[in-house]
């Protein structure tokens, strides 16, 4: 219990996804500029994020781990290296059923969250998630703490960084600087804020 | 792109691939003019080497890739266009990714999930969406070229100062004299987390947009 604990607390704050792993920063930057937005973005996010996680989870380790065919006779079977593709086509099937099924039973969240729902398939982050899965060698729950966790990461980092935007706007930036330059600086300075909480542990 | 000879040099300063290379490096730059595919970029720039072999095996998918789809642009019905490009980088992917883990295992261990992560990197599929479908191979070929060259350029330069000041080495090699050291000299910590590689490709854009706006 304690390690799901420490996992969750390192992916939402210290391992943040976007600010020390530097994913999912191209809807990042597209999205920050407009709190609600931003925020509704970070939630379709974080849902997806924790449904995609363990589906792949499931996948790696009954279909592509080696050895994991050993319940269809080929123990000796290693289709690891198909991981990015089965992956990637996973995640975009997710994010097609889970688009049907909000049109279908609550129409008020499809047009809330609908237009983000294509971006997220392409957003590196959730990619990200399922290979570090992968690659820490997560159990289950683990893999389910860690797919909340880092969504949950991702969210409020949009979401302080679009509250950002919103003051920067009466700020006086030198022109070379403006837009991507000062956004870069200031993800930066967040990502600063986000690494104070290394060494909290349970 | 140093040509000493005289004669080759304007032939070559009109021809498409010079133009496109160099558009790709300076004004148009994916990264810091169209704020494409930063998610992986800034990962693995805390040492020059990880930064070289990322770029390089980014722009050989983007290159491929476009000269890939475009070869088969005819035939892709348009409804399911995305996930026959993706599939098509995806297997690119997984070649460049299986050839670094076979001949250069420690920088792929390094690179870790950030080879994978090629595949969701907006340069690529921006590239072959935006470009090769509606262009012929080779031209599709030198813009995957110029785009992927235009994102290694930026990687490189951002990883030789986070590798120089943060840790006062080149390629691994020490380069920052010892008697600086002894003088009081610290490497910059923080160049080496993540924070600042967002400070400094903040700072690399400033000085881009500075020297281009002066033209």
């Amino acid at each position: 219990m304690e390690n799901l604990i420490s996992i969750g607390l390192n992916s939402v704050f210290v391992g943040n996804i976007l600010l020390s792993y530097f994913l999912g920063m191209c809807s990042f930057l597209a999205v920050s500029r407009n709190l609600q937005t931003a925020a509704g973005l970070g939630v379709a996010v974080t849902f997806v994020m924790a449904l995609t996680a363990p589906v792949n989870w499931l996948i790696y380790r009954l279909l592509l781990a080696p050895g994991a065919l050993a319940w269809a006779g080929f123990p000796n079977l290693n289709l690891s290296f198909l991981k990015l593709i089965l992956f990637i086509a996973q995640i975009a099937a997710i994010v097609q059923i889970i688009e049907m099924i909000i049109d279908r039973y609550s129409p008020a969240l499809y047009t809330a969250l609908g237009v983000y729902l294509p971006l997220i398939t392409v957003n590196c982050a959730i990619l990200g998630a399922s290979l570090f899965m992968v690659e820490r060698n997560y159990s289950f729950a683990e893999t389910v703490v860690y797919g909340a966790g880092s969504g949950t990461g991702w969210c409020l980092a949009i979401i302080a960084m679009a509250a950002i935007q919103k003051k920067l706007r009466y700020a006086k930036v030198p022109t070379g600087l403006q837009g991507f330059g000062i956004s870069m600086i200031v993800t930066g300075l967040v990502a600063i804020g986000f690494m104070l909480f290394a060494g909290v542990s349970m | 792109m140093n040509g000493p000879s005289a004669k080759p040099w304007p032939a070559l300063k009109r021809s498409l691939p010079y133009k496109e290379i160099v558009k790709a490096l300076w004004k148009a730059n994916p990264i810091s003019k169209q704020i494409l595919g930063i998610c992986s970029a800034l990962a693995v720039t805390v040492q020059l080497e990880t930064a070289m072999v990322m770029g390089a095996a980014l722009t050989l998918v983007v290159a491929f890739s476009s000269l890939i789809v475009s070869v088969m642009r005819a035939g892709i019905p348009r409804n399911i266009r995305i996930i026959v490009q993706v599939a098509v980088i995806a297997t690119l992917v997984i070649i460049a990714d299986e050839f670094l883990r076979a001949f250069m295992y420690d920088v792929s261990k390094q690179l870790s999930v950030f080879v994978g992560l090629i595949i969701t990197n907006c340069i690529v599929l921006g590239r072959t969406e935006a470009y090769a479908m509606n262009n012929p191979p080779f031209r599709a070929f030198i813009d995957g070229l110029a785009n992927g060259l235009g994102y290694a350029s930026l990687l490189v330069g951002v990883a030789f100062f986070r590798e120089l000041l943060g840790s006062g080495k080149l390629l691994g090699y020490p380069v920052v004299p010892d008697f600086f050291y002894q003088a009081g000299y610290v490497n910059n910590g923080l160049l080496v987390l993540a924070p600042g590689a967002f400070i400094m490709i903040g700072l690399f854009v400033w000085l881009e947009h500075t020297l281009l706006e002066k033209k």
